[in-house]
């Protein structure tokens, strides 16, 4: 809402308050001034001329030569527009002058002939070209007859005014007009408001002896009014109401526009003027729209409607959706002589509903979206027919012609006046707080502690007691409101179990070298369903109106999403890249829209783990780099015992670098290299990435530590090195040494893996150390070797595996 | 005679000592003179020979030459020893100034740092952490926050619906809801709640469609905004710097009443104006109020019983603001030079 300060002191005295201190008041009372701007701030030395003498230029076609009376002096200025004439007064910019852009003036010489200076378009002087009344906007501005020859022009232009954009939201509608801001203003300066009151002249004839109205869609349309005007000349409206509607961001049409236009911005009620003539009967029925009927609205547009929008028709068409648009057919054109004025309240949904679908928000929908102040559809019809009778010299019609309700009956809320300071946290008197109502015009009754406060029609805004504490608070003004803490009972925070081990998590990922990313939750459908720890399911979870396909789907797993980000950094030239995310995975459920929540842990690496360095080349990530990485989590968090990790074949990944990662038997995520045809179509590098299912994990996992005495006796520690076939795996062996061991057996780990020369081709050797220990005494070189040769027998037994010589 | 052969070897001994210059040499002249077959060896052997009352005094002079003999190699040894090190130090010598190995310690992601403080913060002021759902029903994102489905600030192509019932949740609001309502009416209930949210925006410099939020709520008998504004005061000197000043200005959202948006001082210029305050002094830093006794009613609290206030801010914008990051789409390209600047933060 732009608000014209210098309209703003018809109903308000604002002497000794500047346009910034004005503006800083509103933003603290609560609604936002997001721009105070002075249109002609660059303006300088604009004087108002007179066209005493105008005449071809002798060496142009299209050139005039201008004597212009500047009151000092008379001189010459050479003009281009095609509508400059003798016996105008104008907007001059003298020499030295400055206009619109910063522009300087200069003497100058158009084709042999000197100028002195310009006579100035609008838009020369900064006013934006869609807002220049069309017989102005291809050439000079011209003035009014009355105004003194050599005066500065910027106030006949009301280039010296200052507007305030103000942001409207749903709670400060009231201030969508001119009134509603006065009252506001009035309120916080603590001065009066003057609201004239409309005086129209009717002739004898009475409207409703013309014209008739039903309203069908009456729990739609509380209210409908129409007035009669007979005789309308249609012309251009008064300069000063141009100035106005331009100031206010509308650009002047005619009288009659511009006139329902002016009291729509001054009262807040949009108004609608039908021409009478091209109505096509003398019946008004507001109703309900058929179902594809069509009505041409003003703009051209053909528009199907539907049976919840509102239409007023003459009987048969549709001749306009109601508070939104007019139709086509019986808009005011130049020769209109009668209109139909309608002044009427909708329903805020309906029309909110109306205006989204059809793509059609006008001035007049986003004020009826937000409810308008009954108590003004009557003054606001009074106040166009008076402009009409004195601007379009038209005859106004007896009465009007209504039906509904004109009133609603008035909001009374009743509370503890004291709950405003225990809300507040303030210690205001009953005094301040009454006396701060009044100003904003809630008429205040006392009955002991109760207030029974009485609301303003303007203020639909206002119907609990809550909202009356923010109206003290905000006029009282909570920079003047203490700052303390809460008093009520101490509370323990700290973070859950969960909470604790996932920092931990990532602590321990970025102790291993992956930096943390955050990347989106929707992606393409392609991506959705990749690299899921658990089986991707046929249905995916789609959002009804994406954004892009890029953002379509919500992923199942976070590893699509890595790889991307890897890409990326391989396109910038960044080869080496360790990357996790702890996230959230959507998985679908049948039967259910709601999908699955889980927080996933998945990360992706690629190149080298360090720089190369002086001492030459880092070694280049490799699967086990990932894996010790999940093995140095799955340790810290005390769950080692518990995971095991098999090969496994999934799709996007390489067939023979694959773990599936078991916790209890149950798979719960997986590490592997990503399938050299994938990396291939992807233009990466070697890269390997892992996901698991962290909550399901953290929440399993058992952060209690439990202490052990740390062993009285010495321990005895034997290598062995076992020759096997090379199907056999690690962790085949590690499962047969540790049941074969039996409870001596402290340790088992893994020190050598050699397949070459000294064995045959189709074996490696496997080398362990075993570590035996008895808490209770000191073992003997016997007893360990019992056990050890227990453990090469099974091995042998089992897995086929020899001692190496 | 014997007595001038063991001075004589005394002699020769310290000569050959001094001569020596590594400790094989060393050794080499221990055995001469002390070793089992040595001279004083063969001296002592001599002794039968002499007269009685001569054997002791003879005796004594051989054992101090030994003796003698034997400081004088453990010396050397020690000189030599000496030298032998300081070769081995001086051809141990490195460049220290080559650079070390490094342990390669992945960053914490800026937002997750941000987040990170402001639960520290409020977990000390007694407020817990609530997760809650990403994908939401209508009813928690929107209804039970007194914004019904007709309410004209709810706009259904602000949010991503999968159905007509169930959307991507647009704010962190629902967890005020859903916390609430598991407190069955009873107080107090004091969380803040970091989560993702969507809206449907294009992303561009200042939009994302996926961000964060941080939701806080404290409800209990008597909580007053006073109480609201203490709490930002504290957040804002935690996250701003102790010199940060508040200020609350009237503003409109469904689920609060009264309404505020809490500015801080200008953390550049201190309120003087400058590029990053637009010139006001102040900041627009997050979104508060009082809680709308209809989100308390639904959620099973009474409202004449208990108010509370609530509040909510975006990380991404703490951090713009603080770091003076120029395009919110950093935070999700997670390109490395990007993040790893943020590595202390
Ligand atoms: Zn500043």
């Amino acid at each position: 809402m732009l608000v014209s300060y210098k309209w703003l002191q018809d109903y308000v005295d604002l002497d000794g308050v500047t346009p910034e201190e004005l503006a800083d008041r509103i933003t603290n009372a609560g609604i936002e001034v997001e721009h105070l701007t002075y249109p002609g701030k660059d303006l300088k030395g604009i004087v108002v001329g007179k066209v005493s003498a105008c005449e071809p230029h002798p060496a142009s076609d299209h050139l005039h030569l201008c004597q212009v009376d500047l009151g000092a002096e008379t001189v010459q200025i050479v003009c281009g527009a095609q509508n400059v004439a003798a016996g105008q007064k104008v907007p001059v910019a003298t020499v030295g002058a400055r206009i619109g852009g910063g522009v300087q003036i200069r003497r100058s010489k158009f084709r042999g002939e000197e100028s002195n200076g310009m006579i100035c378009a609008l838009s020369e002087l900064g006013v934006d070209s869609d807002l220049v009344p069309k017989e102005y906007a291809d050439g000079i501005y011209v003035f009014d007859e009355d105004v003194p020859v050599g005066a500065d022009a910027l106030p006949y232009l009301n280039l010296d005014d200052a507007i305030l954009d103000l942001d409207i939201l749903v709670s400060s509608a009231h201030c969508m007009n001119m009134i509603g801001v006065a009252h506001e203003v009035a309120a916080i300066f603590d001065r009066p408001v003057h609201i004239p009151a409309p005086d129209v002249i009717e002739t004898d004839q009475a409207a409703a002896d013309k014209i008739s109205l039903k309203v069908e869609a009456g729990e739609k349309v509380p209210y409908y009014s129409a007035r009669l005007i007979e005789g309308i000349e249609v012309a251009s409206s008064p300069r000063w109401m141009q100035l106005r509607l331009m100031a206010a961001g509308i650009r002047p049409i005619s009288n009659v526009v511009d006139i329902s236009n002016y009291v729509m911005l001054e009262y807040g009620q949009p108004l609608h003027t039908f021409d009478f003539d091209a109505f096509g009967s003398d019946r008004v029925l507001v109703r309900f729209a058929d179902r594809n009927e069509t009505i041409k609205t003003l703009d051209g547009q053909e528009r199907t409607l539907t049976k919840e929008d509102i239409v007023i028709t003459n009987g048969k068409e549709a001749a306009a959706v109601a508070g939104i648009m007019g139709g086509e057919s019986s808009e005011v054109t130049l020769s209109t002589n009668k209109v139909l004025l309608e002044s009427a309240v909708f329903d805020p949904i309906s029309i909110r509903k109306t205006a989204a679908r059809l793509q059609m928000r006008t001035d007049a929908s986003s004020r009826f979206e937000k409810r308008l102040d009954r108590n003004r559809v009557a003054p606001a019809s009074d106040r166009a027919a008076e402009l009409l009778a004195i601007y379009a010299h038209a005859r106004v019609l007896k009465g009007i012609v209504e039906q509904g309700e004109r009133t609603v009956p008035e909001t009374v809320i009743t509370m503890p006046w004291k709950k405003i300071n225990q809300v507040l946290g303030a210690n205001l008197s009953f005094d301040v707080i009454k006396g701060t109502l009044g100003r904003l015009g809630f008429t205040v009754k006392t009955e002991g502690d109760t207030i029974h406060v009485k609301v303003p029609a303007r203020r639909f805004d206002v119907a609990i007691p809550e909202d009356l504490v923010e109206e003290v608070g905000r006029m009282y003004g909570y920079d003047h409101i203490p700052a303390t803490l809460p008093e009520g009972s101490a509370v323990q925070a700290e973070l859950t179990p969960y909470q604790k081990l996932r920092r931990r998590t990532e602590r321990l990922m970025e102790s291993a070298g992956l930096t943390q990313a955050y990347t989106y939750s929707l992606t393409t459908g392609d991506h959705a369903s990749a690299y899921t720890v658990h089986p991707a399911s046929e249905k995916q979870v789609k959002v009804i109106w994406p954004m892009s396909e890029e953002h379509a789907v919500l992923r199942q797993s976070i590893v699509p999403q890595l790889i991307g980000v890897v890409k990326y950094h391989l396109n910038r030239q960044m080869p080496d890249v360790a990357l996790y995310e702890i996230g959230k995975v959507f998985i679908p459920k049948p039967g259910n829209p709601r999908p699955g929540e889980e927080e996933h842990l998945a990360g992706a690496i690629t190149g080298r783990s360090a720089e190369r360095s002086w001492e030459g080349e880092a070694r280049p990530v490799d699967f086990y780099t990932v894996k010790g990485v999940l093995e140095t989590l799955f340790e810290s968090l005390a769950v080692s015992e518990r995971i095991d990790y098999r090969p496994a074949r999934r799709d996007g990944l390489h067939p023979g670098q694959t773990a599936e990662i078991f916790l209890d038997g149950k798979v719960i995520g997986y590490a592997g290299a990503l399938h050299p045809k994938v990396q291939k179509d992807a233009g990466l590098n070697e890269t390997f990435v892992f996901e698991v299912a962290i909550e399901s994990l953290l929440r399993k996992s058992e952060p209690e530590i439990a202490y052990r005495i740390l062993p009285r006796f010495p321990s005895i520690t034997r290598d062995i090195a076992l020759v096997v076939d090379r199907s056999v795996s690690a962790a085949d062996l590690d499962r047969v040494i540790r049941e074969a061991a039996g409870p001596l057996l402290a340790s088992v780990r893994l020190f050598d893996v050699y397949e070459g020369a000294h064995v045959a081709e189709n074996e490696k050797s496997m080398a362990f150390s075993l570590v035996y220990l008895d808490p209770e005494r000191t073992l003997t070189d016997d007893e360990v070797n019992a056990v050890h040769g227990q453990i090469i027998d099974a091995c042998s037994q089992r897995l086929g595996a020899q001692l190496r010589s | 005679m014997l007595q001038d052969k063991l001075l004589e070897l005394r002699d020769k001994a310290l000569e050959s000592i001094g001569s020596v210059s590594s400790l094989k040499q060393l050794q080499d002249v221990h055995v001469r003179y002390l070793g089992k077959k040595g001279p004083i060896t063969e001296v002592l052997k001599g002794m039968g020979k002499l007269a009685k009352e001569e054997r002791p005094v003879i005796g004594q002079l051989a054992n101090d030459v030994r003796k003698a003999i034997g400081v004088w190699i453990e010396e050397k040894k020690a000189e030599l020893e000496a030298g032998v090190l300081e070769a081995q130090l001086e051809s141990e010598k490195i460049d220290v100034t080559l650079p070390g190995r490094k342990a390669q310690i992945g960053a914490h992601h800026l937002l997750a740092s941000v987040i990170r403080e402001v639960e520290d913060l409020f977990i000390g002021l007694g407020f817990s952490i609530a997760e809650g759902p990403e994908v939401e029903e209508d009813y928690y994102a929107f209804e039970a926050l007194n914004l019904p489905k007709d309410h004209p600030a709810r706009d259904m192509q602000d949010s991503f619906y999968i159905t007509d019932e169930i959307l991507l949740r647009p704010h962190t609001s629902p967890m005020q809801a859903r916390t609430l309502e598991a407190h069955k009416g009873e107080g107090p209930v004091k969380i803040i709640c970091p989560g993702k949210v969507y809206r449907r925006d294009n992303d561009d410099a200042t939009h994302s469609h996926q961000f964060m939020q941080i939701e806080g709520l404290c409800v209990d008998k008597n909580v007053r905004l006073s109480d609201l504004k203490g709490v930002l005061t504290v957040f804002a000197k935690h996250m701003f710097g102790a010199e940060r000043e508040i200020r609350l200005r009237p503003s409109f959202f469904p689920f609060t009443e009264p309404s505020v948006e809490m500015d801080i001082s200008c953390f550049r210029c201190g309120g003087h104006g400058c590029a990053v305050c637009k010139g006001t002094g102040w900041i627009e830093i997050l979104g508060a109020g009082m809680v709308h006794p209809n989100v308390l009613r639904m959620s099973g609290f009474n409202p004449s019983v208990y108010t509370g206030f609530a509040f909510g801010m975006g990380p991404e914008r703490i951090a713009m603001l603080k770091y003076g990051i120029e395009d919110i789409r950093n935070f999700y390209t997670d390109d490395i030079r990007f993040l790893k600047q943020f590595k202390r933060a």
